[in-house]
């Protein structure tokens, strides 16, 4: 019966507690590392290590990595177009003092 | 197929398989579904009609003489979010949609018809907030609801409207995963993608931007809300907020919305060009890949809504080169039928009427988009009658047609009965000439510079004010007949039988109406789409005849 | 497995679906594209974060110096801790572990409770501070560090929209954990038939994914002033 795929994909406890303890650290990472002066690469590191906690939610915790293609798909598609919908609009917010006298 | 001694005991259709309201009420099948919402949306077109009747009597004189400018507001807005949100979004999926494809795709229901339930209730819902705000004093922001007025500045309901839009977009949320999930996963064995009718293909790219888009409007007429509730300054330049903002984030749910609405009726064409011309779609891939197209595409051009409205030049130059990209997948498709149509063999009926009145009409309609993707033709005719004919065009030339098209194709199958040719006939050829005649003088007064939503304008504009309103009469009366020969049809029409169109189509090889379950054992398919060479054979492989 | 929890599955078996497997890829096929709505959801509002940050960066560090971070670390914790309780939950369904399924629901939901009940001491603090806009909005001090009220009113109004449709998700998710226990409880899953309790699993997840977002961009923006 084909069940017997999904009952394969059972996966280790140990691999969810290491899911956990590396998050945990990864928070405390993002916490020490909001004390440090990198000006604008603050912001930078803190979506870096926030998108790896993310990952490793989302292909661990949610089983992402052992899910079908379409599965994948769907997520990449809700990423792109949530991508899409921060992308143009800053098209506008970042090129609207192009034009103008320097000083705004 | 049902022989002379079966025709004598009552068969069990959805239909009569049980007549108490709470039946109606609590079903799940995804038929019944489909009647329930094609009341409620014909009820909410009806409202939207009777506010553009006003809008139209107000206009036969240049003065604003039969109503004020506030009231002439409101009238305008009400006919928007009725016709767009409640009328044109759900009209061809959750009323054909709902009903055809589980059965195109051989499937007993939809994939979670208790959703699919719960979608109809949501709209009620939406659609209640919307009329009692309508009823109770009107909104007047347009259906665009624009910031800071809508947040700051408008005296009327806007919370509730919003709100009524708001819940409704929920029911087309729901609607659209369940049309997603059902196409990939209910599909009969034989079935591939590319066997799929290209109804299915267009209701599933709907249904993609449905759930992408929609819950982005949806936060943002929450904000509007808040903002308005609370006085918080998001969009309130006052209070340090960008209205372009809301713009951005309005439009980019309200530029592919439109594709929600004629991606659909797309759909409807393609499977009438087929079934009447008898041959198969030209370029199947092609329309397939297409409407996926127009799906992505769609969301990279919203801001060409926001040209004159102050973003900056680069932005609106990335935007209007991609929005000339957009009309590509649409012209492939419009090519693709007429393509079709080349020595097929053609039947005149009246889903094909609608149907040839489609592709003319928005091939117009879509050209004059395409106009209005250049800049500088844009800061010309922005905010002008050019756009209102434009967006009519497409709107009710083209996804209006459609939907009429499609629901005289599948009466015959929802209801078992035949509809009155003639007077579909003619009640076909009121609707095109009366749009015509509403519609082609807007885009004159527009370029000659006539606003829109203003309920005055100067007297050279009159003639053709006049001749637009003739025309919406003519047209009111084409939108009337069939829903009183529809409603004849129902008590005193011919039955039709399964297959009156001769179409070839799971949805044909069952009976007229479908049983609750659809169908007596799961279909095998082993033909493409559109096999009209083959449809001898095809008759005696579908199980359960 | 037991051939009577073969036949309890079955049960569980809807009328329009030809077999467990359809229905089990269809629900959970049905509920990453709900995700996928949500993520186009709250992503209107990281839009406007997005764009208000540019603009107001400073209003916005300021904003960001009134929040506790050791209660949003401790809240993020927590979540963290809830998913792992909830992923084993998930995991016991699968390898027909009853009892301990809904001992670690159970610790799930009360991790959830914890969240929401830090989440209500920081708002008590914001709303006497008057950090909630509107017309009683007060930011005093806005003028000794440079900028602008309204624009710090502006990240306030962000803070507020975000953590509260988050935390409201987080309510929504508490009662959807307390439904799979009840349900769980009396026997209903098992490894053929677990798939609510896997999709449940998905949202408290993806309720989780947003705040780890959230914690960064509103609490650690910066801790110097003027910088």
């Amino acid at each position: 019966m084909s069940s017997e795929e999904h009952r394969q994909h059972v996966i280790a406890i140990g691999v969810y507690v290491g899911i956990w303890a590396t998050l945990m650290i990864l928070t405390a990472l993002t916490v020490f590392a909001s004390f440090l002066e990198l000006g604008n690469w603050n912001i930078v590191l803190a979506l870096v290590i926030a998108t790896i906690k993310g990952t490793l939610v989302v292909l661990f915790f949610m089983h992402l990595y052992y899910s079908s293609k379409l599965t994948k798909v769907t997520v990449i598609t809700a990423l792109f177009f949530l991508f899409l919908l921060l992308a143009l609009s800053m098209t506008d917010y970042l090129t609207r003092g192009w034009l103008t006298n320097p000083m705004h | 197929m049902a022989t002379a001694v079966q025709a004598n005991v009552e068969r069990e259709t959805y239909l009569n398989h049980d007549y108490t309201l709470k039946s109606w009420l609590l079903t799940k099948d995804h038929k019944r579904i489909a009647i329930l919402y094609l009341i409620s949306i014909t009820v909410m077109f009806f409202v939207g009609g009777f506010f553009a009747m006003l809008i139209r009597l107000e206009l036969l004189t240049p003065a604003g003489d039969l109503v004020s400018s506030d009231t002439y507001n409101k009238l305008f807005t009400m006919h928007g979010i009725s016709m767009i949100f409640f009328f044109l979004i759900p009209s061809v999926p959750a009323v054909l949609g709902n009903f055809c494809i589980p059965l195109m795709v051989g499937a007993k229901d939809l994939a979670f018809p208790k959703l699919n339930l719960a979608s109809w209730y949501i709209f009620m819902i939406g659609a209640t907030f919307a009329l009692v705000s309508m009823l109770w004093g009107g909104v007047d922001t347009g259906w665009t609801f624009y910031t800071p007025f809508s947040t700051t500045y408008s005296n009327t309901h806007v919370i509730g409207a919003a709100l009524g839009v708001f819940i409704s977009g929920f029911a087309s949320i729901f609607t659209g995963l369940n049309f997603i999930v059902t196409i990939h996963r209910m599909r009969a064995p034989g079935l591939t993608w590319t066997r799929l009718p290209l109804f299915c293909w267009s209701n599933y790219a709907a249904s993609i931007i449905m759930v992408l888009g929609t819950p982005v409007v949806a936060i943002t007429i929450l904000l509007v809300a808040l903002e308005r509730l609370l006085h918080i300054g998001v969009f309130n330049p006052a209070l340090g907020g960008d209205p372009l903002l809301f713009q951005h984030l309005f439009w980019f749910y309200s530029h592919p919305a439109v594709y929600i609405m004629i991606l659909p009726g797309m759909g409807v064409i393609s499977e009438i060009v087929a079934c009447f011309a008898r041959k198969r779609v030209f370029g199947y891939e092609f329309v397939a890949l297409a409407s996926i197209s127009i799906a992505v595409l769609g969301f990279l051009v919203w801001a060409h809504h926001m040209f004159v409205a102050g973003i900056s030049v680069y932005a609106a130059l990335v935007f209007s080169l991609l929005s000339y990209f957009v009309a590509i997948p649409s012209a492939v498709k419009v090519f693709n039928w007429t393509a079709t149509l080349y020595k097929g063999s053609i039947r005149y009926d009246t889903p094909m009427l609608y149907a040839f009145g489609f592709i003319g009409l928005f091939t117009i309609g879509g050209l004059t988009g395409v106009f209005l993707s250049s800049l500088g033709v844009d800061v010309h005719v922005t905010d002008t009658y050019f756009v209102v004919a434009h967006f009519h065009y497409v709107m009710v030339g083209g996804m209006v047609l459609a939907y009429m098209a499609g629901l005289h194709f599948w009466w015959p199958k929802i209801t078992g009965k035949l509809y009155p040719e003639g007077w579909a006939k003619l009640s076909a050829l009121l609707v095109f000439v009366g749009f015509n005649l509403t519609f082609f003088p807007q885009f004159i007064l527009g370029y000659m510079g006539m606003p829109r939503r203003y309920h005055a304008y100067p007297p050279e504009f009159q003639v053709l004010n006049v001749m637009s309103t003739a025309g919406a009469s003519v047209l009111a009366v084409g939108y009337v007949l069939p829903m009183i020969y529809f409603l004849w049809s129902l008590r005193y029409g011919e039955d039709a039988g399964p297959n009156p169109w001769n179409a070839v189509g799971l949805e044909w090889m069952t009976p007229s109406p479908p049983p609750t379950h659809n169908f007596e054992e799961t279909p095998v398919v082993t033909w493409e789409a559109y096999d009209y060479e083959h449809q001898p054979e095809q008759q005696e492989v579908a199980v359960g005849q | 497995m037991a051939n009577s929890d073969i036949e309890v599955a079955e049960l569980s078996l809807q009328h329009h679906f030809a077999s467990m497997d359809q229905q089990r890829e269809s629900s959970t096929f049905g509920m990453w594209l709900f995700l996928l709505t949500e993520i186009m959801f709250f992503g209107g509002l990281f839009c406007a974060y997005l764009v208000y940050r540019a603009t107001y960066y400073q209003a916005f560090v300021e904003g960001s110096q009134t929040m506790n971070i050791w209660l949003g670390a401790t809240n993020t914790a927590v979540l963290i801790c809830s998913s792992l309780t909830m992923a084993l939950g998930v995991r016991c369904a699968q390898t027909d572990n009853r009892k301990l399924m809904v001992i670690l629901l159970i610790f799930t939901m009360m991790f959830g409770l914890a969240f929401l009940g830090i989440k209500a001491i920081e708002y008590h603090e914001h709303w006497t501070a008057h950090q909630f806009p509107g017309p009683n909005f007060s930011f005093p001090q806005a003028e000794a560090n440079g900028v602008n009220p309204q624009n710090v009113q502006i990240y306030f109004s962000l803070y507020w929209a975000m953590t509260g449709l988050h935390a409201l998700h987080m309510v929504i998710g508490v009662g959807l954990v307390l439904w799979i226990t009840i349900v769980g409880a009396r026997g209903r899953y098992s490894a053929d038939y677990f798939a609510p309790v896997e999709n449940v699993g998905l949202y408290w997840h993806f309720v989780d994914l947003v705040w780890i977002y959230l914690f960064p961009l509103l609490y650690l923006i910066s801790h110097k002033h003027g910088g």
